[in-house]
């Protein structure tokens, strides 16, 4: 069996930052796995633990600078990886979901996945729609925030825990092949070992370009513009208690006692 | 082709309140759009949700009676169908865990351009969306090149529309294919019980992820001893496994609403703030100017939790631990 697992880097941005053209300028990011594929992957790994004869391959959109995420996944446990990228993909104007949803389908096309674990989202561009995409795009059947999975290889049902809102969880059956767009939480992902790290070395990382995954730049094309992006102005008119840390306590203290929560 | 189509949502036997939010948003772009407003009710007991979400501004509500609770096999072809049925210009749904769960594959299905977690629209001489990015700490404009499209909205941004309605209420007969529905939903099950209740509390001291090691915790520990405070978290605690899921504040946690919320070392991510901005009093400490937080609290220190804290844990006469 082989599990594909959508992997991305993404962006964090420092406490204090500017935007330029549009983004925010490249001196204030820094980049990092996904925190929600980060538990997909591991997920992937935990059931190629467990079984035999199952792949885990990732799928990532991404630049060069991302195989360093990418070999994050291969020393925490994936066989081989797969990184879409080209001139084209570069200079696309908006990478919407859709358009990612089609790529990440063509690569699913050339591996023949029995299963697809995304992250239930990316934190940086917070879309939430890849996954439940990508499957309608791939005629997968699909779970959206999974939080606790039994996967049954020989049946092929996958028994899932949906998390709703409010301390509830939906407990669906999913026939696969099917995308579960993973939840954090679901399990505890590890740490890359040394071992790990070496071994995710010589593991294969290959590139596809559009082409090579059978696509042309129209696909690329977006009805979606990003016009603007802006800090939102601040709706809060917080008191800041100020000084050096002793002072800050102080005040803290003293509006405790004032308000009687604290005594003493 | 000027009206807008809002997929409203209820759950074992409530309709929840981002169904009467959706009206809201719902109306207003209706009347950007110079259309009406339609609302779907699909599953379960739809003549009681219908009388429910039947709120001023609605023209027409239509119910789908299929099943009992939620699949999103049923939804996607239900909506679908409407959708042709109708020829909205614009399809409208929850960005709830449900709402993901059907929308993008909806707007796949219908080739809609799909725009999700939306806090505004506004409509000119098309659709302009704001969304927020890198974790609320900036918002984004996006035009919408198509005449059509799915957004999803976030919950909680708009108010729930009250005045009673006049809407039509029609019964809309979907063909399921039953064929097609290949996920189905056996049971619900309540998590976070236990011995604590932080949704009772009067007094949380809430921590987030700003804590960095577990081992750290005890700091919190100790200044909410001293202060006979409750303690709480932000969801990455409860993934490490740090503290238990009852502790968990936000929308797939708690909902509490003390007297006093001092949020220490977390951002205010919108999952997060969904459990906690019905508190009466929040403070925060957090290092960050730029961090959402801000926007809710009503005092703040900016400042490194491990120099405040310590000093706080003084002032109430309690023991600083080594960390
Ligand atoms: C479907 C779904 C459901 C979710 N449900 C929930 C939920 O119920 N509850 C919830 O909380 N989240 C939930 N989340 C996750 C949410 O999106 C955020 O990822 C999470 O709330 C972030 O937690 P945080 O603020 O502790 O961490 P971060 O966002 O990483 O913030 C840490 C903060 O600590 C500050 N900090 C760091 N170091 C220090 C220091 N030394 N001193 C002071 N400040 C410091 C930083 O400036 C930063 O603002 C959900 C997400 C999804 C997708």
């Amino acid at each position: 069996m082989k599990i594909l697992v959508t992997v991305k880097e993404v962006a964090e941005v420092e406490d204090e930052f500017e935007i330029s053209g549009g983004d925010i300028a490249e001196q204030y990011l820094e980049y990092d796995l996904n925190e929600w594929d980060d538990y997909a992957v591991e997920e992937a790994v935990q059931i190629s633990e467990e079984h035999d004869d199952v792949e885990v391959v990732t799928a990532t959109i991404g630049p060069e600078r991302a195989e360093e995420t990418v070999r994050m996944a291969l020393a925490k446990g994936a066989d081989r990886a797969v990184r879409v990228w080209d001139d084209d993909v570069e200079s696309a104007s908006y990478l919407d979901v859709e358009a990612k949803a089609e790529l990440l389908a063509a690569v699913v096309e050339e591996e023949d996945p029995d299963l697809v674990l995304t992250g239930v989202q990316a934190s940086d561009e917070s879309n939430g729609a890849t996954g439940v995409t990508l499957a309608e795009k791939i005629g997968f059947e699909w779970a959206a925030v999974v939080n606790q999975l039994d996967l049954d290889i020989e049946s092929g049902v996958a028994t899932v825990h949906r998390e709703l809102e409010g301390g509830v969880e939906e407990l669906t059956e999913v026939e696969s092949p099917a995308v579960l767009t993973i939840q954090s939480g679901i399990n505890e992902p590890r740490y890359a070992s040394l071992r790990g790290i070496r071994q995710a070395q010589s593991k294969p990382l290959d590139l596809k370009s559009l082409e090579d995954v059978g696509l042309d730049a129209d696909v690329l094309e977006s009805p979606l513009a990003q016009t603007d992006m802006y800090e939102p102005e601040s709706e809060g008119d917080a008191t800041v208690w100020s000084g050096d840390p002793e002072e800050e306590a102080d005040q803290l203290a003293e509006f405790l006692r004032d308000k009687g929560v604290v005594e003493g | 082709m000027t009206d807008v189509l809002a997929i409203t949502e209820h759950r074992r036997d409530e309709l929840r309140d981002v169904s009467l939010e959706m009206v809201t948003a719902g109306r207003d772009l209706a009347d950007q759009t110079g259309g009406d407003l339609h609302l779907a009710v699909i599953s379960g007991d739809v003549d009681d949700y219908a009388d429910q979400a039947n709120r001023e501004g609605v023209d027409v509500i239509h119910t789908v009676e299929y099943g009992e609770e939620f699949n999103h096999d049923v939804y996607t072809q239900a909506i679908e169908q409407l959708y042709a049925e109708l020829d909205p210009q614009y399809l409208l749904a929850p960005n709830s865990v449900n709402g993901l769960d059907y929308a993008p594959a909806v707007a796949e299905g219908l080739s809609l351009p799909l725009v999700t977690d939306v806090v505004d629209l506004e409509f000119e001489d098309g659709l302009t969306v704001t969304r927020e990015q890198y974790g609320g700490k900036v918002e984004t404009t996006i035009d919408v090149a198509e005449d059509h499209a799915a957004v999803t909205i976030r919950p909680a941004e708009w108010a729930q529309a009250e005045g009673d309605g006049d809407a039509t209420i029609e019964a809309f007969d979907a063909d399921i294919d039953e064929g097609q529905i290949q996920s189905t939903v056996t049971g619900y099950e309540e998590v976070a019980g236990g011995d604590v209740d932080i949704s009772e509390a009067d007094f949380l001291i809430s921590i987030g992820r700003g804590i960095d090691e577990e081992a750290n915790i005890t700091l919190i520990e100790s200044l909410v001893e001293a202060t006979d405070a409750t303690l709480s978290s932000s969801r990455p605690i409860v993934d490490n496994g740090w503290l238990p899921a009852n502790r968990q504040v936000g929308q797939s946690g708690k909902v509490v609403t003390p007297d006093v919320y001092i949020a220490i070392g977390i951002s205010g991510a919108v999952q997060h703030v969904a459990g906690m901005k019905g508190a009466d009093t929040i403070v925060t400490i957090n290092t960050d100017p730029n961090a959402p937080i801000w926007d809710l609290a009503d005092y703040g220190i900016e400042d490194d939790l491990f120099e405040v804290v310590p000093a706080l844990i003084e002032e109430f006469g309690g023991e600083v631990p080594d960390v």
